[in-house]
């Protein structure tokens, strides 16, 4: 195995892009990473694609393919890969890529990540994204997406005390950091009575408790890290990289209030990078839901588990705290345009280690780490990077 | 999702209409839904594996309340969803009936009742199942 750094990113605009389609953002997203690192676009070996359900968002599959059409390289026709794990999709796509490049098979690779959602109506989006779910034996008795992350937030409020305001604040948090990023879905700041008093989508989330609906998509370019400095000053370095899985239904998993993929992904990832959690400067985790960035940031390790919530209260966790967690504004302000949502993460993170966040830059950040997780923890993906 | 043919719903109704269960015979776990082999005994459990009929009964270890339901559920929004803790073990995911939505609680005794669950569409199978409801304890 060799190292792999990462020499560039592109992200598109999040929301509800109803001018562009599914094909039209993986290709800005793609040439916009391109562009970023150096490379003329003749070097690239391989594609891989994270997208969770371009069949049923716009009725296409094939999405290897079609990428590679759409973003000009069937001429050259190199292999071009879509990977699959509900809303890990785009964390999952990026370990392939950087299998890839570390095992010697290929020097560069792009990863991109792509999900156009608002091509349906929004009762069809609910029942595409209960997919992630175990369709036979939660989704056809009537739980909706929010509804298993409501069941952890109210069996975490009863075992730890977490409070409604804790839970509002996460989102608080994110939209604030959100307002600072040009490319986010929601650039408003939220106050806490807004989400509190929201309409209940599942007790006890409300409205501003969930991710939106989003269309979007984020790119990144691979390479063996022994030939980034040929295309850019300032490459990222993936130090650690690991993935793991879980009963796919939440009643299966042995605790409501902890992602075991999520434990095991990172514990590998951390091994790996030869850091602890202590040692992480920035990260971005997957906040689908304000009580999914509690669960996210004990299973990583910065809090014990349990005191999730209070890290919030501490602002342990806000920019300027001793872990800034969602810098971008997180799935929550950002969006959450599933596939592109793994793979956008790992672009904030290169954009903090390079210095490049502008008004939300963390100082002096060295190490970051992106937590993907897919649907409701039945998969993870953590990488953690370093700055070259 | 609409549009379903039949047989995948009608494959699965000794589960949905009689909580039948599975065991593992070398190592006594029980498992619902059946599984073809133990996750734990591996292939010694294999052709091992005896139906079982769960109890019934159970207790909520978790519940919420929809109120922005899917398609084929909007109609009965709100209603509260629980994972309920059979008196035998598994854990499984099912609508709470027959009582306040106030009253729902984590530990609460309740026990299985058979119901329609959905509908596929307006042409499309009716679905049943089961539901659970409290149990009313006697003092």
């Amino acid at each position: 195995m060799r190292d792999v750094a990462i020499i560039g990113i592109g992200v598109t605009k999040f929301g509800e892009l109803w001018d562009k389609s599914f094909r039209q953002l993986i290709a800005e997203a793609g040439a916009k990473a391109i562009f970023d690192s150096g490379i003329s676009g003749k070097e690239i070996d391989a594609l891989f694609i994270g997208s969770m359900s371009a069949g049923r968002f716009v009725g296409q599959e094939h999405v290897g393919a079609l990428v590679a059409d759409c973003a000009g390289f069937s001429h050259m026709h190199i292999p071009a890969t879509r990977v699959e794990s509900a809303c890990a999709s785009g964390g999952v796509a990026l370990r392939q890529g950087y299998l890839a490049v570390a095992s010697g098979m290929n020097d560069i690779v792009v990863v991109g990540g792509v999900e156009k959602m608002t091509d349906v109506v929004e009762s069809e989006a609910i029942n595409i994204l209960a997919m992630g779910l175990d369709q036979e034996w939660e989704a056809f008795f009537g739980v909706t997406f929010p509804g298993i992350y409501a069941m952890i937030a109210t069996k975490h409020m009863h075992d730890y005390g977490t409070t409604r305001e804790q839970l509002a604040q996460v989102a608080v948090k994110n939209h604030a950091n959100g307002a600072l990023n040009p490319n986010a879905q929601f650039r408003k700041a939220i106050s806490l009575e807004s989400v509190t008093k929201a309409p209940m989508v599942a007790y006890p989330l409300g409205m501003l408790d969930c991710s939106p609906l989003s269309d979007g998509a984020a790119a990144v370019v691979l390479c063996a890290a022994e030939k980034a400095k040929k295309y850019t000053q300032k490459p990222v370095k993936i130090t650690g990289s690991g993935q793991a899985s879980d009963m796919l239904p939440l009643h299966g998993r042995k605790d409501i209030c902890t992602f075991e993929a999520t434990v095991h992904a990172a514990k590998k990832a951390y091994n790996q990078a030869k850091v602890e959690p202590k040692d992480i400067d920035v990260a971005e985790v997957h906040d689908c839901f304000t009580i999914a960035e509690i669960l996210a940031i004990e299973d990583l390790g910065f809090v014990k588990k349990g005191e999730g919530g209070k890290a919030i209260d501490k602002k342990i966790t806000t920019l300027g705290g001793q872990i800034p967690v969602n810098t971008s504004g997180g799935l929550k302000a950002k969006g959450h345009p599933i596939g592109a949502t793994g793979v956008a993460q790992i672009a904030e993170i290169v954009m903090q280690l390079r210095g490049d966040a502008a008004e939300r830059q963390v100082k002096d950040a060295k190490i970051g780490l992106a937590h993907n997780v897919g649907a409701s923890g039945a998969s993870c993906a953590v990488h953690i990077m370093e700055a070259m | 999702m609409t549009e379903a043919a039949v047989p995948r719903f009608w494959r699965e109704i000794p589960q949905r209409y009689n909580l039948i269960g599975n065991q593992c015979t070398v190592c006594n776990k029980i498992y619902f839904p059946p599984r073809e082999s133990c996750p734990y005994c591996r292939r010694k459990s294999m052709g091992k594996m005896k139906d079982v009929k769960l109890s019934n009964n159970g207790k909520i270890v978790t519940y919420t309340i929809i109120y922005d339901a899917p398609e084929n559920f909007e109609g009965q929004a709100p209603y509260p969803i629980a994972i309920i803790e059979l008196d035998e073990g598994p854990r499984i995911t099912a609508q709470i009936v027959d009582c306040k939505l106030d009253d729902v609680k984590i530990g609460m005794r309740v026990k299985a009742t058979f119901r329609k669950i959905q509908e596929d569409g307006y042409i499309g199978a009716i679905y049943y199942g089961y539901k659970f409801k409290p149990v009313e304890v006697d003092k």
